[in-house]
């Protein structure tokens, strides 16, 4: 069962450090983003302690947007999602490969640099933690929901517009517990609620998501 | 699994029905290929042969009608199937940051058996361990040709197979088409260039959505 699955993240793994221009672009736009706002705010360090979290969120969460377009793009125009789909493998663990890849190396080094990021918000070590683990905890929800909304709209000229307009509504769960748990941690309260239902959200799309990629997979092909 | 009958065995097809907008492209199509015998498609530009061969591969259902291989419905054994199946389509499928030698490697594990030798009548020798980007168009046909060629599927479904290829390219696929013929293989080619010379290959034309 892991077969199919490691196979395709070598693949995306090889091929993406072999053209790691495109790693970077998500990055620089989410730390671009989130410095953007202490500017245009107020450098008040209680101001900033209050957006901060909700900010950060939102910035990682257009930053994945601005990946999840590409998904399967790619593989689309050069024909080799045909190949895919059409490979005696199940489709749901290759598709759940390639999410998997891109959850590494898309939002990986963007958690990796939050901890940076956040100090321009003034967020107390504890908070920036939790904010951490929330993004480690509510990002791969993100990226298998985005995954069904990629696969969906890989076939239309204008994906990219349609894919923001299902996604975003779609993220609003992950959106609010993701920022409150980094919240009640700034005015230092109980964050185990919200973690855990992040968590859940993750396990319940993991299980649930490569199914529907799959099935949407097929539809955008037909 | 139903008992086979010698009547099932191979691919076959009835009563395809097809709409694309008003158009009718596939009009209660059927069609029958036994093992050892090919069946080249010919037709003008925007009859439906790409669309036609779509449809017997699976990525594309009918409106009606089905599929059927060795007397079972494609969609009720689609593993069975994809594992007989090879297809190679419009677009090559070859990832461009990855060389063709890692672009076969993996399309053989996906196909789940190991990568074989590539042979020398391939001419890939030189662009082996390029990245794909790099290909020229004809490189490309041969290494997306390639990964059915030396793949062990019983199917082929080629579209417009002899795009591109010089001469040398083209009699090789012919031998190539020749030894899967004989070893009790089924092609389906879409194609209007009159390259092939196999034995066992008939033409047929699609025209008004239907075979002639």
């Amino acid at each position: 069962m892991i077969a199919p699955v490691w196979l395709l993240l070598q693949r995306e793994m090889r091929q993406s450090f072999r053209r790691w221009s495109d790693l970077i672009s998500p990055l620089v736009f989410f730390v671009v983003v989130a410095t953007l706002f202490p500017l245009a705010i107020s450098p008040a360090a209680d101001v900033l302690r209050q957006v901060g979290p909700g900010v950060l969120w939102v910035a990682a969460l257009l930053s994945m947007l601005l990946s999840m377009n590409r998904l399967f793009r790619d593989d689309y125009e050069d024909g080799s999602l045909e190949q895919l789909v059409l490979a005696p493998q199940p489709l749901v663990l290759l598709v759940l490969g390639k999410v998997l890849a891109h959850w590494l190396q898309m939002v990986l080094p963007l958690l990796l640099l939050t901890p940076a990021v956040a100090t321009a918000y003034d967020l107390p070590a504890e908070a920036t933690w939790v904010l951490l683990l929330s993004l480690l905890l509510g990002t791969p929800a993100l990226s298998l929901i985005g995954g069904i909304t990629a696969a969906l709209t890989v076939g239309l000229r204008q994906g990219a517009g349609v894919l923001a307009v299902l996604l975003l509504p779609l993220s609003i769960p992950v959106l609010i517990f993701g920022s409150r748990a980094t919240d009640l941690a700034v005015t230092g309260m109980d964050t185990t609620g919200p973690l855990m239902l992040l968590g859940a959200m993750s396990i319940l799309a993991a299980s649930l998501a490569p199914f529907g990629i799959a099935a949407a997979l097929r539809v955008s092909l037909d | 699994m139903p008992e086979l009958n010698p009547q099932n065995i191979g691919l076959s097809a009835s009563g395809l029905l097809l709409f694309r907008g008003e158009r009718c492209l596939l009009n209660h199509l059927a069609l029958r290929v036994a093992p050892g015998e090919g069946l080249v498609l010919r037709g003008p530009n925007g009859t439906g042969k790409t669309t036609l061969l779509r449809v017997l591969c699976g990525l594309t259902l009918p409106e009606e009608g089905d599929v059927h291989w060795n007397g079972i419905a494609i969609r009720q054994q689609r593993n069975e199937w994809q594992r007989a199946l090879g297809w190679s389509g419009h677009k090559a499928g070859l990832k461009s940051e990855l060389t063709v030698r890692e672009n076969l490697e993996f399309a053989a594990a996906l196909a789940g058996h190991r990568p074989g030798d590539i042979p020398a009548e391939l001419g890939l020798a030189e662009c082996l361990d390029l990245p794909a980007r790099v290909l020229s168009a004809g490189q490309q046909r041969r290494s997306s040709l390639a990964r059915v060629l030396l793949g062990n599927a019983l199917v082929w479904l080629l579209d417009e197979p002899y795009t591109n290829l010089d001469t040398q390219g083209q009699a090789y696929l012919n031998a190539c088409l020749d030894r899967h013929l004989a070893a009790g293989g089924i092609a389906v080619i879409a194609s209007h260039g009159n390259a092939h010379s196999a034995l066992g290959m008939t033409e047929q034309t699609l025209m008004n959505g239907a075979l002639q």
